[in-house]
């Protein structure tokens, strides 16, 4: 079954599609933005750990590579929890001309679950 | 989830404790109604959502089809069924199918994330909202400070059905709650998981404080981490320095009441110490037979 084009396609009462929540851009809602200092972090991945939004990035050897701003929320846990303080949180608004585009759409990986 | 929320943690802890495909029920809350927003939804995995006081039925409705389809041939893989409630959803409207469940004796698990109150409709207190603490139906004023009546054991509850998997943890100690689930979900039988979740709005929390607030709740013995093997009592942690449960207390904006200038109440502060301690040592005497 293909993703649906108006919601007549929907099924009723039921999601049919996994993982579309990956859609909402969540990271509008940050007032605060935690920023991550490269060379102190020991990728000790407590953050990773702890981050409610699934938002720290990591690669395949397991090193904390960056946040994912699409989803990050900036509730601070992760500056929180870092034992090397690595992470500092900044108000959003210091970022205010920054045009750098941070966090991506990962899409939709939704897989269509059931028949 | 708000920002800061211990749920989305417990359950991205809890699921790297599975291996096994996984179809998960969930009960109606704050969980639910945030990861499965019309049209949309966070789950990579079957989810079956259902009213607040029949996640325990519906987990032991789909496990038993699946038994049958099973003894049919119709199916070959291993799938687990791992039912979600928050303490409202288990510590209260659904107990009676959870129980049921339990005693009949499906092969699910049941985590609970208990944030202690009714966190998706505006902190109204729950069986799990701790004496003293001020939630929206129950208040602190100038006569009343707060919840009056204790906080339901549950584990306790949930471990007299002699079931053989009981657990009590919390996301400060990721280890710890993963472990606990993969023994959960790997056991035969229903097996139950405990899991203390810091809700900011209701605590009155930083947004940040969840991994603090958690630790200080164990280390204060506040919330003590054990697990139930087929009766088998046994502490996961003992704290190495304790903390007065004031601390705990203090860190709270539900119990600021206690310690308003020129308006607190040691007493009550004392009191809420002498239960803890006495609890712990009745636990701590299950352990030790």
């Amino acid at each position: 079954m293909s993703k649906p084009k108006s919601w007549r396609d929907i099924p009723p009462a039921t999601i049919a599609w996994g993982a579309t929540a990956r859609e909402v851009e969540t990271g509008l809602w940050r007032s605060m933005r935690p920023v991550l200092d490269r060379k102190k972090c020991v990728s000790c991945l407590k953050c990773w750990l702890q981050c409610p939004d699934a938002s720290i990035l990591t690669d395949e050897d397991g090193k904390v590579t960056a946040v994912n701003l699409f989803f990050c929320k900036g509730c601070g846990i992760c500056a929180e929890v870092c034992p090397v303080k690595a992470i500092s949180m900044h108000p959003e608004s210091d970022f205010a001309n920054d045009t750098e585009k941070h966090g991506e759409n990962p899409g939709n990986v939704g897989e269509y679950i059931g028949s | 989830m708000c920002p800061g929320c211990g749920a989305p943690t417990a359950l991205r802890q809890a699921f790297m404790g599975i291996d096994a495909p996984v179809v998960v029920v969930g009960a109606t809350g704050c969980l639910e109604v945030s990861t499965t927003v019309y049209p949309y939804s966070a789950w990579r995995t079957p989810f079956m959502h259902v009213a607040f006081e029949n996640a325990g039925a519906a987990v032991s409705g789909v496990e038993a089809a699946y038994k049958a389809m099973k003894n049919k041939g119709n199916f070959k893989e291993n799938i687990k069924f791992v039912a979600f409630g928050g303490d409202g959803g288990t510590y209260d409207i659904g107990l009676q199918s959870l129980s049921g469940a339990l005693e009949r004796g499906h092969d699910f698990t049941y985590i609970c994330y208990n944030n202690q109150g009714y966190m998706n409709t505006g902190a109204q207190r729950s069986s799990a909202t701790p004496q003293n603490a001020s939630a929206t139906t129950s208040p602190a004023g100038s006569v009343l400070p707060g919840k009056l009546q204790r906080a339901k054991n549950l584990t306790e509850i949930v471990a007299a059905h002699n079931i053989p998997y009981v657990a009590q943890t919390s996301l400060h100690n990721p280890m710890d709650l993963i472990m606990k689930v993969k023994r959960a979900v790997e056991t035969p039988g229903p097996a139950f998981v405990n899991i203390l979740v810091p809700c900011p709005l209701f605590w009155r929390i930083d947004q940040g404080d969840q991994v603090k607030l958690c630790k200080l709740a164990v280390d204060s013995k506040f919330w003590p981490v054990y697990e139930v093997e087929n009766g088998v009592y046994s502490l996961s942690y003992t704290p190495k320095s304790e903390v007065p449960v004031e601390e705990f207390l203090k860190a709270q904006g539900r119990y600021a009441h206690l310690f308003k200038k020129g308006k607190e109440r040691p007493d009550i502060v004392e009191h809420a110490q002498k239960e803890i301690d006495a609890e712990w040592e009745k636990l701590k005497g299950k352990c030790e037979k």
